[in-house]
């Protein structure tokens, strides 16, 4: 093997960092899902009679669906009853302070470069940090609430701000719409909650930080956004895990709703343990989420996908008020015997819609990742355009990228363009850098970086830098 | 500064290089000429590092070290710099920004300060203008979808940037259109220096018109068969290869070497 082959995968076989585990006292309840466990969480949460019934709801139509296998993933059978459905730090009683938050999460939290004291953070982010299945804590609430944004965790906002909650609940991804949102909704435990009043432009950005902690149990978080009219917000979020010879499922939806004029960016590095380089262990992701985009509204979603054995996710936009924007900008890294199955769909039912796709595959190892993408322009969708562009990296000849757009038009006056392309760090391109005198690793970092910049380009500054880490590159500078 | 002693080297089981000997010293500009196949671009290759190409006896002394002990870019580092004969395309890599990555490894190694992007920004200006390159070969992807003559170019500009003591031009002139090849020679001849030796490599002495070297050599099978002066190349020129490769091959490769070493 040559010296450049190696490095790329010396590169690529990078240690977890993130894979610790907290020693803390958790309250988790005994294995298995029936709808006793979803009134004994539902109960726990002390949640209004309606929440109950919407679970109910859920896990009944559950119970008649089978798990999808349209995917291009493959995975030993998951055993739904083997799953602990809670786990939740021991606390007292109600958090008045950041201060109160048990000392073991919140060094967790330092450790992982998340600071919950507001004093230490930047001032330019406001942190929802969630331990297991439940929200330890939010930074900021008091300065963003002078503002009337809410910012807080899932259980908070059902009990502060339950008809906010009842009104949007569900309304971009019903509890029936697939079988991992239907699961998440039947038992998710707890996630964030964001408001942005008419016309506030949120000061901060707004970040979620999810963090597994528990062996043996699922993390169903559920994330709902609302900017109201002509609002803007951006939020982060960011993952990691323990490492773990047992795989582990986590399931959440995101759901977004961007009312007339309101501007939502929503941007994910996800660093899920992966299992180690023979496949053993790792994070099932089988995550939707969806944003609802009304009159001249914009959805972005940004995605950095660097984890997890299994990834299966499909960030949508449904384009529903006329003039309505859906962006969607993805890297996506498989390596080891990681799988990726992800895209997004955009649903153009609006007039003069226009949504732009961009996803950059990059596969090492045994990684396969692979690119499902859905255009739909509805039949109303008059000068509706859309731009995709999926573009694959292989690293070494073990790997596989795949690619599936699938393209719907209804209506004659749409314009659909697709470009995709596949290329190889050549040994070539990596001697000539060489040459120039960098080192092989910066070599491989410099051309996976040129290949990604078009989406790093969209993350916010914060995040760029994170993204930079996990690939073990270094961000390329804006000379020029 | 560059001593090859009896080198010879393969790629796969093919032995290409079967005994060369050259010294280059600081100030020159040495031609090396020859046929295809004769082992010029394997020459080059050797000296840059390519792994593809396996040294099996000899020695190459650069700045009095052992330069077979270095790997690539310690050599690129060190001052040595090839001149590629067929650009390698980088598709979404900055042209400016490898070079500006290149030019920071090069100082840090001689122990100077890196430069931020505007003092890059200023020194690439000026060697642009230096060599009449257009500004805006440096925003584009590394060398990814230039013609050859814009390809070629930006090789002697990074050449320009990067300062090289050593700089090997591999048929730096196939492929170019007479007006390109005049751009590129003039932007090497400025680059002429009493610190800086060049090795041209070519299969034409067209090139030789606008570079003039100081020496000649003609490889033929894997060694150096004849030195000479630059009207060496135009004797070729006139009589073609074949008047060499007749010529004994033995009395010129243990010829003493062409100059006195002065590293």
């Amino acid at each position: 093997m040559s010296t450049a082959t190696q490095t790329i995968e010396e590169l690529a076989n990078q240690e977890y960092k993130y894979g610790f585990v907290t020693e803390v006292e958790t309250e988790t309840i005994p294995k298995g899902l029936n709808e006793d466990v979803i009134r004994l969480i539902s109960s726990k949460k002390e949640e209004p009679e309606w929440l109950l019934e919407w679970r109910l709801k859920a896990f009944r139509v559950w119970s008649t669906m089978t798990e999808p296998t349209w995917h291009n993933v493959r995975y030993t059978p998951i055993d739904y009853q083997e799953i602990s459905y809670y786990s939740a730090p021991k606390k007292q009683a109600q958090l008045d302070s950041m201060d109160e938050v048990d000392p073991e999460i919140r060094a967790t939290f330092d450790k992982l470069g998340i600071s919950l004291d507001e004093q230490k953070r930047l001032s330019g982010v406001a942190v929802d940090a969630v331990f297991d299945s439940v929200s330890v804590g939010t930074t900021f609430k008091h300065t963003l609430a002078k503002l009337g944004i809410i910012f807080c965790s899932f259980s908070e906002a059902v009990r502060e701000h339950g008809d906010l909650v009842r009104q949007y609940l569900g309304s971009v991804v019903p509890y029936s719409d697939n079988f991992f949102a239907a699961l998440n909704a039947a038992v998710f435990s707890d996630g964030s909650f964001a408001y942005i009043p008419k016309g506030v432009k949120c000061p901060m950005e707004l970040s979620t930080y999810f963090r597994i902690n528990a062996a043996n149990t699922g993390q169903f978080e559920r994330t709902l956004l609302i900017a109201d009219e002509g609002a803007e917000v951006s939020y982060l979020e960011g993952c990691t895990a323990p490492q773990r010879d047992e795989n582990q499922l986590h399931a959440a939806v995101v759901e977004l709703v961007a009312l007339d004029y309101a501007t939502i960016k929503y941007s994910t590095v996800q660093n899920w343990y992966p299992g180690d380089k023979d496949g053993k262990g790792g994070i099932y992701n089988f995550v939707t989420k969806r944003g609802k985009a009304f009159t001249n509204a914009k959805l972005t979603w940004t995605q950095v996908e660097t984890g997890s054995a299994i990834t299966w996710k499909y960030p949508s936009c449904i384009l529903q008020g006329d003039n309505s924007v859906g962006e969607f900008y993805s890297v996506a890294v498989t390596n080891n015997h990681q799988q990726a199955d992800t895209g997004t769909k955009m649903l153009h039912l609006g007039k003069n819609t226009r949504s732009t796709i961009v996803s950059k595959g990059i596969s090492a190892g045994f990684g396969q990742n692979t690119y499902r993408g859905l255009v739909r322009i509805g039949k109303n969708a008059h000068g509706a355009r859309n731009f995709s562009q999926c573009d694959s990296l292989l690293i070494g000849d073990r790997c596989g990228a795949h690619t599936f757009p699938y393209l719907e038009v209804k209506n004659s006056s749409a314009q659909v363009e697709h470009e995709a392309s596949t290329s190889k760090i050549g040994e070539d391109q990596i001697f000539y850098c060489r040459q120039r005198g960098l080192s092989p690793e910066d070599a491989v970092n410099l051309i996976v970086n040129g290949f990604c910049k078009e989406v790093f380009r969209e993350l916010p500054m914060e995040f760029a830098v994170e993204a930079q880490k996990l690939l073990g590159i270094s961000l390329e500078g804006s000379v020029g | 500064m560059l001593v090859v002693r009896n080198l010879h080297a393969k790629v796969g089981n093919r032995q290409i290089l079967n005994g060369i000997d050259l010294t280059v010293n600081a100030g020159e500009v040495h031609a090396i000429m020859g046929p295809n196949g004769s082992g010029k671009s394997t020459l080059a290759g050797v000296l840059a590092g390519r792994d593809e190409f396996v040294v099996t006896a000899g020695s190459v002394t650069f700045k009095g070290q052992d330069l077979l002990a270095l790997e690539p870019e310690e050599r690129a580092r060190e001052g040595l710099f090839l001149a590629f004969q067929y650009p390698v395309e980088i598709p979404g890599v900055n042209n400016a920004y490898l070079l500006k990555a290149a030019l920071n490894e090069v100082r840090k190694h001689r122990g100077e300060p890196v430069l931020d992007a505007i003092d890059f920004l200023t020194l690439a200006r000026e060697r642009m203008k230096l060599l009449g390159i257009d500004d805006s070969l440096m925003d584009r992807p590394v060398n990814a979808g230039f013609s050859g003559g814009e390809k070629k170019r930006n090789e002697i500009f990074q050449m320009a940037v990067l300062e090289p003591s050593l700089a090997i031009l591999d048929e730096t002139d196939s492929g170019l259109d007479i007006d390109a090849l005049k751009t590129v020679a003039a932007g090497v001849n400025a680059m002429r220096s009493p610190d800086r030796a060049m090795v041209v490599v070519t299969h034409y002495q067209r090139l030789l018109n606008y570079i003039v070297p100081d020496f000649v050599h003609v490889l033929s099978d894997g060694r150096i068969v004849k030195s000479g002066g630059k009207e060496l190349a135009l004797e070729l020129e006139e009589k073609g290869y074949g008047w060499i490769e007749s010529a004994p091959a033995a009395a010129s490769s243990e010829a003493p070497p062409q100059t006195v070493e002065s590293v």
